[in-house]
């Protein structure tokens, strides 16, 4: 079964860049990833499906529900975690934790106990006393603890640690074995690679790619950086080349085995191969839709 | 009812500045009372030669030397002023406030439907305006029974009553535009209750000026008229009720369709 379902949903907005024309399926169960840079329409999908912005054309299904008729039905059964965790900067950590379950007419104490001790927030601090992290970290309780079917995530880990971000995810691949379905929009690559079994590109308000993580992985090129040569051999076919003194860095989309065998003759002193960032990913994704026209 | 109780909650402090202020300056005034009384003569003379500005506060029509009359003026501007740009502050921030502090997102993503959400934030500020003016009412009471003046009853209620459907309208008023206005303005809010103040103040001086009283509710509540007529003009008042549930539907029809931007 389908949790989301979009049909050629978009939302424009003055000049502002919204979305256009987006066709995506989440299924029940999916760890979904959905990637994109800044401003390329994630946040703007999200806020979409939750109702917090109107869509200007097309339709969206949460649980087979309509995204706006049933707005409030479908809202009891996801818990959202916004990229800006903002919240009544007066209150109390544990005040804005409760006032989250009793909008949801639900006494969530004992989770929410669990998850704070899990990620060592303190529930007396009052919140404008608290760094990002923190009001990240009681944006997570809010999301998570009353065990929503649907978790959307909008760039979850931007101000938490390392130490804090894997704990995070800990918990959410334990709901998600539990049988939630996690959506999880994030510019991190890495992020999706690991965790996410499928995933989204979006670019500019559409939608550029949807496979599995393996498809979108196998696909994705490589940066290469050779140290101590400056050109690059024509077999390799490589692209957006930058060269300096005494390295050559190159995008590589070819058997990593015909890249070791070349590299092996040439005089090189060090080298990395590297995911290359989202940018290079979306310039692959061009080319490719260029190549098949 | 869980977000009445948190508006209650998060306003208490404003509400509790504002009530205090307004019930200490009437407490003055009142205090102030028994002497002027003493000056009666010459204080109600010097009052009403006063041209315009006699007409303006309608200090022609009544009598300052006598309690009722003195109170009327005094209260009129006392809690004219202070009770109406409370309930400005509390209707202009109730909805834009959430998105000027960008927890409207966090508000809006749980399963309390727009409606429920507009509902509670009214009440909860109609019940602050009203919580206000019984301890407003109260600390009158008291004042006058420290001097030992009494009030006559019929025209202190309907003056009291007056002057709490001026503030609702204004509530109203303020909470329809709060539902267009991104940023919690505090100046719209505080420009419109001084606009409604001052053009009841124009329109007691100029004739011309007379088809302002439709609009602002402060024609209804003046005390002048109240305390003469012992009634409150019917079809002001009706008018103002009619301009305050148009705010209310305002708000409601914009805020239910309105997109909450991050």
């Amino acid at each position: 079964m389908a949790v989301i379902e979009t049909k050629d949903l978009t939302k424009s907005y003055g000049k502002a860049r919204g979305i256009i024309d987006l066709n995506l399926t989440v299924e029940e169960g999916d760890f979904f990833g959905f990637i994109g840079p800044n401003g390329a329409g994630k946040s703007t999908t999200i806020r979409t499906l939750l109702g917090l912005i109107f869509p200007t054309s097309g339709e969206a299904k949460i649980f087979g529900k309509d995204i706006v008729r049933q707005n409030t039905e479908i809202l009891s059964d996801i818990g959202y975690m916004p990229s800006e965790a903002t919240f009544y900067s007066r209150m109390r950590v544990g005040e804005v934790i409760s006032l989250s379950a009793k909008m949801r007419k639900l006494n969530c104490a004992d989770e929410a106990k669990r998850l704070c001790e899990r990620l060592s927030l303190d529930t007396k601090k009052r919140i404008e006393e608290l760094s990002l992290g923190n009001r990240k970290k009681v944006s997570i309780v809010c999301a998570l603890q009353h065990m929503p079917k649907l978790c959307i995530l909008d760039e979850p880990t931007s101000g938490l640690d390392p130490l804090m971000q894997k704990e995070f995810f800990d918990i959410l691949s334990e709901r998600h074995k539990s049988g939630a379905t996690i959506f999880l929009s994030s510019h991190v690559l890495s992020e999706i690679q690991k965790n996410c079994s499928r995933a989204a590109i979006i670019k500019e308000g559409r939608l550029v790619a949807l496979d599995s993580v393996e498809n979108l992985s196998k696909t994705s090129a490589k940066r290469v950086t050779l140290h101590g040569v400056n050109s690059v051999p024509e077999q390799l076919g490589a692209k957006s080349v930058e060269t300096a003194a005494d390295y050559v860095t190159f995008l590589y989309n070819g058997d990593i085995k015909v890249l070791l065998n070349t590299v092996n003759s040439l005089p090189i002193y060090d080298m990395t191969i590297t995911e290359p960032d989202l940018d290079e990913i979306f310039m692959h994704y061009y080319e490719k839709g260029g190549d098949e026209q | 009812m869980t977000i009445y109780i948190k508006e209650l909650k998060q306003s208490a402090k404003a509400w509790g500045i504002w009530t205090g202020a307004i019930s200490f300056m009437l407490f003055v005034c009142i205090m102030m009372f028994p002497e002027m009384k003493d000056q009666m003569d010459s204080v109600t003379s010097v009052f009403s030669n006063m041209g315009d500005f006699t007409s303006a506060f309608g200090m022609d029509k009544l009598s300052f030397g006598e309690f009722m009359g003195f109170y009327g003026v005094e209260c009129g501007n006392v809690l004219g002023i202070g009770g109406g740009f409370f309930a400005a502050l509390a209707g202009i921030s109730v909805l834009a406030g959430e998105e000027k502090e960008h927890t409207a997102e966090f508000l809006l993503t749980h399963p309390v439907s727009r409606v429920s959400v507009l509902t509670q934030k009214l009440m909860s500020v109609l019940t602050q305006i009203i919580a206000m003016n019984v301890i407003i009412v109260g600390i009158s009471l008291i004042s006058s029974a420290i001097i030992g003046e009494s009030f006559q009853m019929r025209e202190f209620i309907l003056l009291h009553t007056a002057y709490l459907i001026l503030q609702l309208e204004i509530a109203c008023i303020c909470f329809g535009i709060s539902a267009f206005i991104r940023r919690g303005s505090i100046g719209i809010g505080l420009g419109l209750a001084l606009a409604l103040y001052f053009m009841n103040i124009v329109c007691n001086i100029s004739e011309q000026a007379e088809f302002l009283k439709y609009i602002t509710p402060y024609a209804y509540a003046d005390a002048s008229d109240i305390i003469t007529e012992a009634g409150i003009e019917p079809v002001l008042t009706l008018t103002g009720a009619a301009i305050a549930f148009a705010g209310i539907i305002a708000g409601y029809l914009k805020y239910t369709r309105k997109d909450i931007n991050s």
